[in-house]
């Protein structure tokens, strides 16, 4: 019956996708939207209920829906593991999704192509559950690639609009590279294993030698850079708000850019065996953490300031993997979840409010006009700026005091200036939004309208969540959250650290006192002294400018990658066209010419000699045509002819024997 | 006691006789009989020289000839009716479309 559960997870978004895809155009949207949105909340339904059957059962419970490929040493099935880790996940996934979904509903209203945007959603949620439930590489390749095609079509939703096209090739293009990493690693593990699967590679693990654990360990965090948005991989991810704001929401920043994070989780037991790449992994984190909050301190698109922060947390998640805090990396991804999701769908919420105006140069003041949206957005940079007792508190915290205690002081003070630095931007964005002046033309002021009940909702929801989500990890290292995910994540070298409690809480109070610094520094500069934020910039142009240009990073890739590449392809395209073009030519010419030659030959020599004979049997038959004259008696005479002469000379022969 | 040879002979005259009327004969039914009296006289060869070499084989073998005679006399004369029916005639030169 749990089998039954778990394969129906993917199975109903599958279906609705289908449904939607093929003979979406028959009904309306309302009818697509309700197919699409209930399917995901069947699979809600359907992992909680899977969930509650983990609660009960504990350990772990693999499901083989068929043999995909078999064949000599190579044995991969479509199977699905359920354990707490994937539990967890699939909770986040579907339960996040659900909600993202019937905002949908509301955000997309009235859009062309909405059956389109459903269908691909729903596509989206199908590979994003292989991607968390497979219990192999291969399956889980298979969703990390759906996902990725689900984010290039609708990052390119709007694909008329050239911006949009190309960020949806970008986001493609930079995947690829993380991407051919990840294939490397399969194939090595392979190679080592025989297997893809999780429990017999795992099982083995240990049986590695370090330096081939450090190279899989390392390709696979190559794919989980490209993914997950990380150093120095990133510059997809801003690009890709072109999409529409749910889809920044779901895929861009609850779901599937923390792939990454799930799949080091996952794989913790090849990390474990690494010092060099969880180093390497927390190092890549923990830079990306700070490097990203720096750029979203100046940017000024309300989704490309919550991109950045996107990035930034992702970088806090992966910090938390390369210092072993599996479980810590893991709660943040799902606080992240709620949080980030509700800021981006306010965010959204603020969109539609203003008619699709991004720039927060020209907003400001709408607390009156949107106050639901306000209050929401509100608790959003609670949330993630890290207020007591909200979710992004305790899971952020807890992997900070994790780097602090191992002794990782480095990292734990770049992850600090990341949370001034985050807590700083976020209010920034809400002063500045939401505060204030107005700084609208006439036209849009008029048009404010708060969203509708099927957007608010859900939103609700979230903040909801975004304010208890983090009570399941307290205490932390020891809360509920842990002891559930502790099978999966048990890392070889978790000892327990004796850590005192007074550690514990000033550790807190300072992540808290940086919380509300970066509080106090937003609300002195966009608040109580609003022209001192264009002084201090000016003050550093220099600084201000690279950081209002993203370090030139795109440029920068533009001047090494893009450019060359280009170039490159100029020079095979000259190749193309001279020489191997040429080459081509050259034959068919050829060709040609001793066509015409052979086909002279035959009209001539050969049609001649053939004509010949032919002419030639024509005439004899002529002549000896006229023996068939039809007529019986004359055959019978030839015969009576033929038998005299035979006999006669048999007749002949035996008389000349005779003779003899 | 009447010699070998003399029934040769005459099986040679009937044979003869036979294949003149086969060749020269133009109605159907008649080169018909010609090929009977043909078959007869190597009935009769086969009976003098089976008499002659004191073996039955032969006599046999005329039986079989006689009977195969009576099959290929039916088989003749029903092929003679069916092309009577379409030319209205038993003239053999008229039925000449076995050629080129």
């Amino acid at each position: 019956m749990t089998d039954l559960l778990i394969i129906a997870i993917p199975v109903f978004p599958l279906l609705a996708m289908l449904l939607n895809g093929l003979l979406g155009s028959r009904y309306s949207h309302d009818i697509a939207g309700r197919i699409a949105c209930s399917s995901v909340g069947l699979s809600f339904a359907t992992a909680l209920a899977v969930f509650a059957n983990q609660l009960q059962i504990g350990g772990v419970r693999e499901v083989v829906v068929y043999r995909w490929i078999f064949g000599g040493d190579l044995n991969i099935n479509l199977a699905f593991l359920i354990d707490p880790l994937a539990c967890i996940m699939l909770l986040v996934v579907t339960g996040v999704g659900f909600l993202i979904h019937l905002y949908s509903i509301g955000y997309m209203h009235g859009e062309e192509g909405f059956t389109r945007f459903f269908t691909y959603m729903n596509l989206f949620m199908v590979s994003m559950l292989l991607l968390v439930m497979g219990n192999n590489y291969a399956v889980l390749f298979i969703g990390w690639e759906g996902v990725g095609l689900c984010s290039y079509l609708l990052i390119g939703y709007y694909y008329d609009k050239v911006s949009a096209a190309k960020a949806a090739t970008k986001a493609f293009v930079v995947n690829r590279i993380g991407d051919a990493g990840f294939l490397l690693a399969i194939f090595l593990v392979f190679y080592n294993f025989g297997t893809l699967d999780y429990t017999q590679v795992f099982a083995h693990a240990s049986q590695l030698s370090p330096k081939m654990a450090t190279a899989i360990a390392l390709c696979l965090l190559v794919g989980a850079i490209g993914k997950s948005a990380q150093l120095p991989l990133y510059t997809w991810l801003p690009d890709a708000m072109e999409g529409p704001t749910p889809v920044s929401a779901l895929i861009h920043a609850a779901t599937m850019v923390t792939a990454g994070v799930y799949m080091i989780a996952r794989n913790h037991a090849i990390y474990d065996l690494s010092p060099v790449a969880m180093t390497t992994v927390a190092v890549v984190g923990g830079t990306t953490a700070l490097f990203a909050a720096t750029i979203g301190l100046v940017q000024t698109d309300i989704k490309r300031v919550l991109a950045y922060s996107t990035v930034s947390q992702l970088g806090y998640m992966f910090l938390g993997c390369g210092i072993g805090a599996y479980a810590a990396a893991i709660f943040h991804l799902m606080t992240h979840a709620f949080f980030k999701a509700l800021l981006f769908l306010s965010a959204g919420s603020v969109i539609h409010a203003l008619g699709g105006e991004q720039d927060i140069r020209k907003m400001g003041g709408l607390r009156k006009k949107i106050p639901w949206t306000h209050a929401l957005f509100l608790i959003g940079t609670l949330a993630i700026a890290g207020i007591f007792p909200l979710a992004g508190f305790w899971s952020k915290d807890e992997i900070m005091a994790h780097a602090f205690v191992h002794h990782h002081y480095v990292l734990y003070v770049m992850a600090a200036i990341g949370a001034l630095l985050t807590s700083f931007y976020m209010f920034r964005l809400t002063y500045l939004t939401f505060y204030g002046r107005s700084r609208m033309d006439h036209h849009t002021a008029e048009h404010i309208h708060e969203s509708p009940m099927i957007m608010i909702g859900p939103l609700v929801l979230l903040a909801g969540l975004s304010v208890i989500g983090g009570f399941p990890g307290v205490p932390p290292e020891n809360g509920w959250f842990h002891h559930f995910l502790h099978p999966s994540v048990a890392a070889g070298a978790a000892e327990e650290h004796g850590v005192s409690l007074g550690l514990v809480v000033s550790l807190m109070g300072v992540a808290t006192v940086i919380a509300l610094a970066g509080w106090g520094l937003a609300h002195y500069l966009y608040r109580v002294r609003p022209e001192a934020a264009n002084q201090w910039a000016s003050k550093a142009p220099a600084a201000y400018t690279t950081l209002l240009n993203k370090y030139y990073v795109d440029e920068l890739y533009d001047r090494l990658f893009v450019e060359p590449t280009k170039k490159l392809g100029q020079v095979w395209d000259w190749f193309d066209r001279t020489i191997i073009d040429g080459l081509v030519r050259g034959v068919g010419e050829l060709t040609e010419s001793s066509a015409w030659l052979s086909t002279w030959m035959e009209k001539h020599v050969i049609y001649g000699t053939i004509n010949v004979i032919g002419y030639s049997n024509h005439l004899a038959a002529r002549a000896w045509r006229k023996l068939q004259s039809g007529m019986v008696h004359h055959y019978a005479a030839i015969i009576v002819a033929g038998l005299f002469i035979l006999v006669h000379l048999v007749v002949v022969w035996w008389t000349m024997g005779a003779v003899r | 006691m009447v010699p070998l040879s003399a029934y040769v002979a005459v099986s040679a005259i009937l044979f003869v006789t036979g294949l003149i009327g086969v060749l020269i004969r133009r109605n159907f039914i008649i080169v018909l009989m010609a090929v009977e009296i043909m078959l007869n006289a190597a009935n009769l060869n086969l009976v003098a020289f089976s008499h002659y070499l004191e073996s039955m084989t032969g006599q046999i073998i005329a039986l079989f000839v006689i009977a195969i005679a009576a099959g290929e006399a039916a088989v003749g004369l029903a092929i003679i009716i069916v092309v009577f029916r379409g030319k209205i005639s038993t003239n053999v030169d008229e039925m000449n479309l076995l050629k080129w």
